[in-house]
Order: C-alpha cells, then structure tokens, then sequence
C-alpha cells in the first residue's frame, strides 16, 4: 500500500463552507428553493401495539388548502423489502406508537397541520410491552449484531476463573434509551416527474438513500436523483432511510409534477428514526493479587423492536480491551413494541464501555491499586481474543500522557477526600477503543479541467469536515495546493459513495481517492491535458484480517457533586487519543471535544423515559430530552499522541468521529464514585 | 383558504409586503414566505434555539413568535449580519474557532452571540452575574450562561464560547458595543 506524504494533510485547513455555514446560506434540505411545494402532515398512531379498524378523513377533506389524504386504504403501494419498518401505510398493523396511519398533503403547512388533527382513526388496541425488563419471557439470544460480529464470544472457562480468582468483581451496570437528536430533524425535499423522482434528502450516505427508494417503487437506480448538500448533523440516525422519508416520497408520488416538502417535527424525531437501545450488563472481573486479569465476563442483554431485531454490540469492544486467559461475552435481546433501535454514536462501544471501564476502577478500588496501572498491568501484546498482532496501539501512552496532564500523581487514592465549599471533587479515568473500518464499495473519478482538479465522490458531510479533508488528501495524493483541488460530494450524480457512519468515512473515501489518484498521474503524470481523468473503486486493505486495526484513547474527569442535593458537574474533562496520523488538527479536536461532550451528556442527562402504559417517551423534546448546554461544557481538553500506522490506509488514519464518547460516561462516573465515595451503575447518574 | 392579514416587515435591510395566516411563526414567513432559510428549524418549540434572529436588535426565538405580531419589525438573520460579501466579526470568529461543525445552529448561535455582546454592553445581568452594580465582563462563565439557550449537538460549545470571548475582548478594548448589534 503507498502511504502518502502528508503536505496538507496534518494541517489546519479552515472548512471550506465555512462562510455558507455562519451566514445560514448553506443548504439543507428543507432550505431547498422549490417552486410552491406541498407540505405534508403525518397521523401517527397513539396506541404502542393494534389494529386499524376505521379511518374518517371528511373532516379533514373538507379544509381548505388540503389537496389529498393518504391512508392505508389508498396510498401507492411499495415493494416488500423485508424491513417492515419501510412498510409506511401498507397495511392496517399498529406495531409502535407514532407509527404513521395517514398524512395530508396541503397548500400551506398551517393547513396541512390543522388537517391532519381532524383525521379521525379508530383502533382495536391489543396488548403491547414496551417496558424494558431483562427478564422478560420474550429474552433471547441476538441472532446478529449490528457491527456484523459474532454474538458470542469465549475462550476456556471463565466462570471457573472467576470462582477461583484471589479478587473478583461482579456488578450490573445500566444504561438507557438515547435518542441521537440531531440539531436539523430529517427532512426531504421530493418531486416525481412520471417514474422519475428527485429528492433533497437529510442523510448520512446518498447512495444507500437511492438504492432504498429505488427497491420501495420498483425503480431503476437512474430513476432516482438524491442530493444531501449539507446534513445538520446524523449520529447514526440518518445511517439508513425511515419511515418519515417513505411517507413523504409516497406523498409526492400522488402529486406528480410538484414538490412535497417536509421536515419531522422533533417530536416525530423521537418515535421514528431510530433510538440507541437500553442495556443491563452483567460484568465480572477476576484478578491476581498483584492485578492481573485472570477472567474477564460482559453479559449484556439490550431492548430490541419486535418487527425489527437490532443487536447492539455492547460488548465487543471489551473483546478487544484487556488481557485475560478466560473470557466470555454475550448478548441477549428483548423485543418490545417500539420502532426500531438503529446504529447512535459508537454504538456497543458507548454503552459497553461503561460497563467494562466502571468495572475496571471497581477492581482498582478492590485491589487497592491504581485504576491507571491496573489498566497497564493487562495491556494485551496481541488481540486477546482473536490472537493476531495490532497493527498500532497506544493506549498505555494515552494513560500515560493523560495523567501526566491530567495531574493524576496528586490525586488521592481514598474516595471522598475533597469537600471544597459544600461540593465533593474527584476524579476518574477510562479507557477507549474504537475500531479503524475501511468500507469497500466508493468509487472516486478525478478530472482535470480548467487547471484544477475536479474530484467527485458521493460522501457526506455531516459535520465531521469531510468536504476539508478529503481536498487536504487529495492535494497530497495529487501533489498540488488544496487550491488546485474541487472536490464534489453529497449527490447520486457523483460515483457511489458509502455512508458517513462508523467512523468510516476519511478512511473509506480517502482511499478511494488515494488510488484514483495513482491511476490519475500512472496515466497522466503531473501535467496533464485538459479534460484527462481517472477513476478507481476502494481498494481492499491487504492487511484485513492479520492484524488488528482500531483507534485508542483515555479519558479524565473532574468531577464536583454537590454534598446536599447530589447535583453533579463537570469541571474539567481531558482526552488523549492515538488515531493513526491526525489529518486536521483543528477538525480532528472539534470531533473528539464534541463526542466527549456526548460523554458527558450521557452521563449526567440523557434518558428517553418510555411510558409503558402508552409505549410513548415522554420526554420527547428537547425541553424533557436533555443534551448538553453551553453551561454544562467547562475546561475541555482534546489531545493526541503522534501514531505512525502505515496498516491502516494510505493516509495513516483511523476514524475519530466516535471514540470521543467512549468511555467518557465511565470516567465521570468513577470520578463521582472518587468524590463522594458512592458508587452509581445507572446512566445517567443523576 | 384561511383568512389572512396583512404585515409589512423589513428583514436584512429589505422590505416586504406579505399576507400571512394568523397561525403561521416569523420562522415559517421567513422561510416559507420569504425564501429566507438562514435561521433554521430545529425544534419549533423554543427549545433548540437554531432559529434565533435579531429583531429590532434583539435576538429572539422566531419559531415562538407569530408573524403577525411583528408588523413593521426589523429583522436580522446571521445572513443580514453584515453587508454582502462581507461578514460579521462574530461570523468571522466562528471561523478563526471552528465554532460549528455541522452548521446547522450555526446561523442561530450567531445571532444570539450578537445578541450577548449587546446586552452585556448594556449591563444587563444573567444568573451567573456576581456584581450586579459594576460593567458586565463577558468571561468564559458569562458567555457559556447566556448562550445556553442555543443547543449545538455537534457540542461545538467551546469553540463558540472562545469565538465569542474574542470578540467580547475586541470589543471591551474598543469601548464600544459591537457591530450590527445597536438597537
């Protein structure tokens, strides 16, 4: 594999739609110019779990301004693709709460909005479960997860291990329902012109948006135009097409020739795109007296949808962490009658890690050791379940670098040591992984015209700076200043790109780039004639599979808990990161603070309250569903250690946009165990 | 079609003559009226704050303002900040910061970080205020406090905080308030 010189690549190109994005003049989809566009109302169903058994649409008909009503009854129909959560007004079948029965399409969305209250449904309720309880009778082993690992995972015998080892830790950890809530709800902008139709879409990857829409109307891939220009935000819950974009291309579809436009209301945002499931996870540590890990246990069981199974793969990420002789994980799952869960900001990673790395400082406290040299103590020299070597790993030099300053020498090993002022301070830390994953599937073409460089490919940025990035790789890839580059993403007019998720996409879509651009100066060389081109798919890695790729880190917490109402905060947060050859700095610090304070909110906020009466979240706002404020983020600290990986890619890059997250709930919550000397394993804590 | 009532409004130093629904929000007469998609609709409720604008030089949630109660308004929206092709310093410092990611509450940050450095100027007090008879000084505190009522998933939160500390600093060197912002 060519590894690239970096030029550009490690420095503080600024983005490049900067100015669209702090004027508002960037597009997104809603902000579309269509030429007087319908707007669309959903009814949702207010039951979790029955049957359709009337729809009176009269009184809405009559409104004036409405131009249609789509119901079961008489909407256009779709291809069963098997996903039952895509099956939008095709049936009679209540299978959640908020689940769409009908829409009104409208003149203006005041109408649309006052119409759509006057549709009268009628429902024969059966009996739903959407309470969450890991001893349900419905519990059953996870058939897949989502990361595409095995289910279960165990080498020799580690419940033995555990009985026979000198120190043991055996503890249940929780977490919660989270919903991603992105600042921009899904929207979609669609207009059909006979079986054409064109869409402005709220996604995280235009292809797989097209390739979904295509399969549901029976279309051609050409007969389906998606642009994704600029997206507010993903997480995970714009990974993959839902219900809310079906209705509203299904909408259009009845008005050919005009535009249907439609944002969720966010409180849609909290029934119908997905959530990250609940889990219980069932940890056992078992050590040597000096600390070493004889055994390692993660038994999770998480909440599932009953139409659709989500295996949340909350404890692969401890396959990877620690060294131990007898280990096992596993994963059960309970269906509940919700919509289905889907991929939320490193998902298992997140969850799992509060349980592996709170089990962790609870093993330092049983041992009387130091949580950061137990953590040193069992650093693995290869994979430790799968054997083979990794291809770079920094942790140790992440705890390292981190408590050096972090200020961790000063820290005391007692709990409940500091009361300044009426609020108790103390401090934690965790550890972190997430892997490094190239996609296949992109294509890139780059062309010279004009005496630039035009490269197209359809990424997506999310946020996450691709539209910088992939300029800075392929300036370096082609041996030019960033201003000789134009690169094009975000549209199904552009060679297929794969999804901005899973911390995926500078790997995946910087290696396609890498090697269009060898085949670009093979043929061409460096001075090349106007209108030259070249093209390539993503390259495979030839190091898949021998060695293990991921990207490591360690995080620090302050925390203060007040001594009389338990209110917690977070004065201080540090990570320290090894991800491969940082290609933008400034980029590369905004992601990693940004997911720490996804840490954070899930540590002291976020909690979808589910009401098992209604299978509704009752806090479906952002009023009840709370995300970090300004006010919650005080001294934060992103940085890294220089980590020269040539395995991963040409750039020497791991994916970042995810392991900001991981981890940091657990170090807030061992810090508030270190101030107080109280030891919660529920998220959040407060 | 529902009755209609007649508004003029002038937003970004241009004036419009519009017949809006009673029930329709200066958000939607902006966006959906005027083809002005600066400020963004994240919530509808008041509680994201994405859709903030400036109206007479105060920055107020549009999505929780009706249109028709704001006949003959200024508005300004962060794309009106300061003139064509030009941009506002706290736009600017956004930039110098990498104060946004994925931009959507970007426009909405702006105006309310216009809004901020205004009322501070003018010593109005928040909740993390200390001396509440002296010159308000916009530490890091201050401006985290005021501006919480812009939600950034993104949690750009310190970048934006120190885009607008540099701004506040110009400012409190100048003697001045800041551009765009005098009401």
């Amino acid at each position: 594999m060519t590894v690239l010189d970096a030029r550009v690549m490690g420095t503080s190109v600024r983005r490049v739609e900067g100015p669209d994005k702090v004027t508002g003049t960037a597009r997104y989809a809603a902000d579309q110019p269509v030429d007087a566009p319908l707007h669309l109302h959903p009814v949702q169903a207010t039951v979790a779990r029955g049957r359709i058994t009337g729809l009176d649409t009269g009184a809405a008909r009559a409104v004036p301004g409405v131009v249609g009503i789509l119901t079961p009854d008489d909407a256009p129909r779709l291809a069963d693709l098997g996903d039952p959560e895509l099956r939008v007004l095709q049936h009679h079948e209540i299978h959640h709460r908020g689940q769409y029965v009908a829409a009104v399409l409208a003149e203006t969305p005041e109408v649309a909005r006052e119409a759509a209250g006057l549709v009268v449904v009628t429902v024969a309720e059966e009996p739903q479960v959407t309470a969450f309880d890991e001893h349900s009778p419905a519990r059953h082993p996870a058939a897949t997860l989502a990361n595409y690992a095995p289910p279960t995972s165990g080498i020799v015998d580690p419940d033995a291990a555990l009985d026979a080892a000198a120190v043991t830790v055996r503890a249940t950890y929780t977490t919660p329902v989270q919903h991603h809530s992105p600042m921009e709800p899904h929207a979609t902008v669609a207009a059909w012109d006979g079986d054409h139709v064109v869409l402005y879409e709220s996604s995280q990857g235009v292809a797989g948006a097209r390739d979904t829409v295509a399969a549901l109307f029976g279309l051609g891939e050409d007969d389906v135009e998606v642009a994704s220009p600029h997206v507010g935000g993903g997480f995970g819950a714009k990974g993959s097409l839902h219900a809310g974009t079906v209705l509203t291309v299904l909408a259009a579809r009845t008005v050919p020739g005009r535009a249907v436009k439609r944002a969720l209301s966010r409180r849609e945002m909290f029934e119908t795109v997905g959530h990250r499931p609940a889990t219980v996870q069932h940890l056992a540590l078992g050590a040597t007296a000096d600390g070493r890990l004889e055994a390692i246990t993660h038994d999770v069981v998480a909440s599932t949808a009953r139409i659709e199974e989500f295996g949340e793969p909350t404890a692969t990420g401890t396959r990877a962490m620690y060294a131990a002789p007898h280990r096992r994980t596993s994963h059960d799952l309970v269906p509940l009658d919700v919509d289905p869960p889907t991929y939320m900001r490193a998902p298992g990673e997140a969850p799992g890690s509060f349980g592996l790395e709170c089990a962790m400082d609870e093993l330092a406290v049983a041992l009387g050791l130091d949580p950061i040299e137990l953590r040193v103590r069992n650093e693995p020299e290869v994979h430790p379940e799968s054997g083979v070597p990794f291809s770079t790993r920094n942790l140790v030099a992440c705890l390292r670098r981190g408590a050096e300053r972090f200020g961790w020498s000063a820290r005391p090993p007692q709990p409940r040591a500091s009361l300044v002022d009426g609020w108790w301070h103390g401090t934690g830390v965790a550890a972190a992984t997430f892997p490094a994953i190239r996609f296949p599937g992109s294509t890139a073409v780059i062309r010279f015209r004009h005496g630039r460089y035009e490269v197209e490919i359809g990424a997506t940025d999310i946020g996450q700076g691709a539209r910088t990035v992939l300029t800075q790789i392929a300036a370096d890839a082609l041996g030019v200043p960033t201003d000789r580059i134009e690169v094009a993403i975000g549209d199904t007019a552009l060679p297929r790109g794969t999804v901005a998720g899973g911390s995926s996409g500078t790997a995946s879509w910087g290696s396609t780039i890498s090697e269009a651009a060898d085949r670009f100066r093979d043929k061409w060389g460096d001075d090349p004639e106007e209108g030259a081109e070249a093209d390539a798919a993503t390259p495979d890695n030839p190091w898949a599979g021998e060695l293990s790729m991921a990207a490591y880190g360690a995080q620090f917490a302050e925390v203060a808990v007040h001594a009389d109402t338990g209110e917690i905060r977070v004065p201080r947060l540090l990570g320290v990161y090894a991800a491969g050859r940082i290609l933008n700095p400034t980029l590369a610090r905004s992601q990693f603070l940004g997911g720490m304070v996804w840490g954070l909110s899930m540590a002291l906020h976020e909690r979808s309250v589910v009401d098992p009466r209604f299978g509704h979240v009752v806090n479906h706002d952002l009023a009840g569903y709370h995300i970090a404020a300004h006010a919650d983020v005080r001294e934060m600290t992103a940085e890294w250690i220089d980590e020269d990986d040539p395995y991963v890619n040409p750039m020497g890059s791991k994916g970042i946009g995810e392991i900001g997250i991981v981890g940091t709930a657990a170090a807030i919550a061992n810090a508030a165990y270190h101030a107080t000397g109280v030891r919660r394993r529920e998220l959040p804590l407060m | 079609m529902t009755t209609t009532i007649p508004i003029g409004l002038t937003v970004d130093g241009r004036h419009h003559d519009l017949d809006v629904d009673p029930r329709t929000t200066l958000l939607d007469a902006l966006r959906e009226r005027l083809g002005n998609t600066s400020p963004k609709k994240g919530c509808d409720h008041g509680q994201c704050g994405a859709c903030t604008v400036l109206v007479d030089g105060r920055r107020v949630l549009s999505c929780l303002t009706l249109a028709v109660a704001k006949d003959a308004a200024e508005v300004t929206t962060a794309d009106g900040l300061a003139p064509d092709g030009a941009l506002h310093p706290v736009a600017e410092a956004f930039l110098a910061h990498d104060a946004y990611q994925c931009g959507f509450c970007t426009p909405g940050q702006v105006c309310s970080a216009v809004g901020v450095l205004d009322e501070a100027a003018h010593g109005a007090p928040s909740a993390v205020t200390d001396d509440l008879t002296g010159p308000t000084v916009l530490d890091r505190a201050e401006i985290a406090e005021r501006m919480s009522g812009n939600l950034c998933r993104c949690a750009a939160y310190t970048n934006i905080v120190s885009a607008v500390a540099e701004v506040a600093g110009d400012a409190a060197r100048r003697g001045s308030t800041v551009e765009g912002a005098d009401r």
